[in-house]
């Protein structure tokens, strides 16, 4: 065998050593989930005698689904998460976009101090700002339990990080001759800003969009300071609570950990490879 | 039109950036200068009056043991954590940067648990640990698994630093995953010429061109691990017998559990200086370390 031959052996080998480790650490990985979806078509009983059985010795069975979305009120709960995510996504892209804008584009004291208070906030984690957030919503203005409340604090609290690659993407991307010819044929900064910049800013909304969006569905401890009333629960709220109450019914909790999991690994298939790019582009800024 | 007068300024301003003035004070500058203002203050979270304490609530931090025992475990699980985490990301981000087939779609795979929120997450696992482990070393009667981890002291913590890095080794991946792409194709290639084997390559080439990946990978670690609450509660809820509270649920424990607000808010407050100080230290080391090709 002449060590061209070898060569090329010893890369197949290294190859299939990679493929092998790779399906291994794979499954590991998704082990965990692979365990609930086959135990949420079984009995409670079954699920008790065996969670590693494919197949419970009474049979497939659907009824943890009905029964679990009943009692977790997944539908309301559903609800209120989309409209809290969705709204509090878009108002901190449009806030967020028009600040780094102002900032960009002058060099006056006001952007400069709030740009650098911006950045120092960043480091400040939530555990600092729960207490007085909860004393002053909670106790002073007493406007603790309404959907306005946790997305005004959602977008409070996500402005400065997209403020902060919105910055960062002006900077970059938008290139100032564009918007003085936007000046000469008579747009003033508004219109300038809606009919020029904004639309240029599309991958870093995107992105800011999808790193938002999914802090806000998944956020748990938030909300379920500012929303006490079951009626007003977000699914970690819901999923939480219900545990809480059916944690011995185990089969209604792999449902009802299904269902939680359910929207947003829909929403992967489609927008993956949007969501690993978004992912990416925003922790590496 | 002059567009140099206050006015025009303050127009501009507000038309731009005015809401998000008020809502980043309102959210984040207001309640943090409120919140040093009620560590001074001994408030049980009902009555209207917040009597000033001057530094009690910090004498009582001092003496609360729970509070430093909390800290000393967030510290070591945070450790164990930040380090298997990124071991595993790196490993992880230089297999499927390898040129294996279908890369793309384990790389998707590796960041799933990302999608999900921590309180499913240690839901899920608590299954896992509570029965499945339990049910496969009874079947395989292997002693280590036959009673579930969760209920041993250092299982718990065994169990959180397991979910942990299983939780955020697939993001961190994605940041090493561009830290390889970033390494040139040329410098790789003139390693190999010049005989460096595989191992040498990464170590002597990637690695030190990389060192940016790791400051960032290792500061989202350290501040995500130093602030676990989610798994936390979800997964051992602090048991057994208060063995695996970390700081932050420490910190929640004491302000709304226990309703002393000003010792939970200055716990908080020395909690997030000790985490600043750890990450921007790191920071700074880190960016000392940077060479460029």
């Amino acid at each position: 065998m002449d060590a061209n031959e070898r060569a090329a052996r010893n890369k197949k080998i290294n190859h299939a050593i990679k493929i092998i480790i790779l399906v291994a650490l794979f499954i590991c990985f998704i082990f965990p989930f692979i365990l609930v979806v086959i135990n949420v078509f079984k009995t409670k009983a079954d699920i008790t005698s065996n969670p590693l059985a494919l197949i419970g010795s009474h049979g497939f069975t659907m009824k943890n689904f009905p029964e679990a979305m009943q009692k977790m009120d997944f539908w309301r709960s559903f609800g209120n998460s989309a409209i809290i995510t969705i709204c509090s996504t878009i108002l901190t892209i449009l806030f967020a976009s028009m600040t780094a804008y102002v900032i960009v584009r002058n060099k006056w004291k006001a952007c400069g101090a709030l740009f650098g208070l911006m950045i120092a906030s960043m480091v400040i984690p939530f555990q600092v700002l729960m207490i007085p957030l909860v004393s002053l919503y909670g106790g002073i203005f007493g406007i603790l339990n309404h959907r306005a409340t946790l997305i005004f604090m959602h977008v409070g609290f996500s402005l400065s990080m997209a403020t902060f690659m919105f910055h960062g993407a002006i900077n970059t991307n938008v290139p100032i001759s564009l918007e003085e010819a936007a000046t000469i044929d008579g747009c003033n900064r508004w219109q300038t800003y809606w009919q020029i910049v904004f639309p240029l800013l599309k991958p870093t909304i995107a992105t800011v969009a999808i790193i938002d969006a999914m802090a806000f569905w998944n956020d748990y401890l938030l909300p379920s300071l500012v929303l006490a009333r079951k009626e007003l629960y977000t699914i970690p709220i819901a999923t939480q609570v219900f545990y809480g109450t059916y944690s011995t019914d185990i089969g209604l909790v792999m449902a009802a950990l299904l269902l939680a999991m359910l929207p947003i690994l829909i929403l992967y298939l489609f927008l993956q490879r949007y969501i690993v790019e978004g992912v990416t582009s925003g922790a590496v800024k | 039109m002059n567009t140099n007068t206050a006015s025009y300024k303050c127009k501009q301003y507000m038309m731009f950036a005015g809401v998000t003035t008020v809502v980043f004070a309102a959210v984040v500058i207001v309640p943090f200068l409120y919140g040093l203002y009620l560590t001074f203050t001994s408030w049980d979270g009902v009555s209207k009056s917040k009597p000033f304490v001057a530094l009690a609530n910090y004498a009582a931090t001092f003496a609360d043991s729970a509070y430093w025992q909390a800290l000393g475990r967030t510290v070591i699980y945070s450790v164990i954590a930040v380090i298997l985490v990124n071991v595993v990301a790196f490993i992880l981000a230089f297999l499927v940067t390898s040129g294996v087939k279908g890369q793309n779609f384990f790389r998707a795979g590796f960041f799933i648990p990302n999608l999900i929120g921590g309180i499913v997450l240690g839901y899920i696992w608590k299954f896992v640990f509570n029965r499945a482990f339990v049910a496969l070393g009874e079947s395989l009667s292997v002693g280590a698994l036959s009673t579930s981890w969760l209920s041993t002291t250092n299982g718990a913590m065994l169990c959180l630093i397991i979910v942990s890095v299983w939780q955020y080794a697939g993001y961190m991946m994605l940041i090493y995953v561009a830290g390889f792409m970033s390494v040139s194709a040329d410098v790789l290639e003139a390693a190999k010429i010049d005989g460096c084997t595989n191992l040498q390559t990464i170590w002597n080439i990637s690695v030190p061109l990389m060192v940016s990946s790791f400051v960032q990978c290792l500061f989202l670690t350290i501040t995500r691990c130093f602030m676990v609450y989610d798994v936390n509660l979800s997964l051992t809820k602090g048991e057994p017998f208060n063995s695996s509270v970390m700081a932050a649920m420490h910190v929640y424990n004491q302000a709304f559990t226990y309703k002393n607000y000003g010792t939970g808010q200055a716990e908080a407050l020395i909690l997030f200086v000790v985490c600043a100080v750890v990450g921007v230290l790191q920071v700074y080391v880190g960016k000392k370390a940077e060479v460029s090709a």
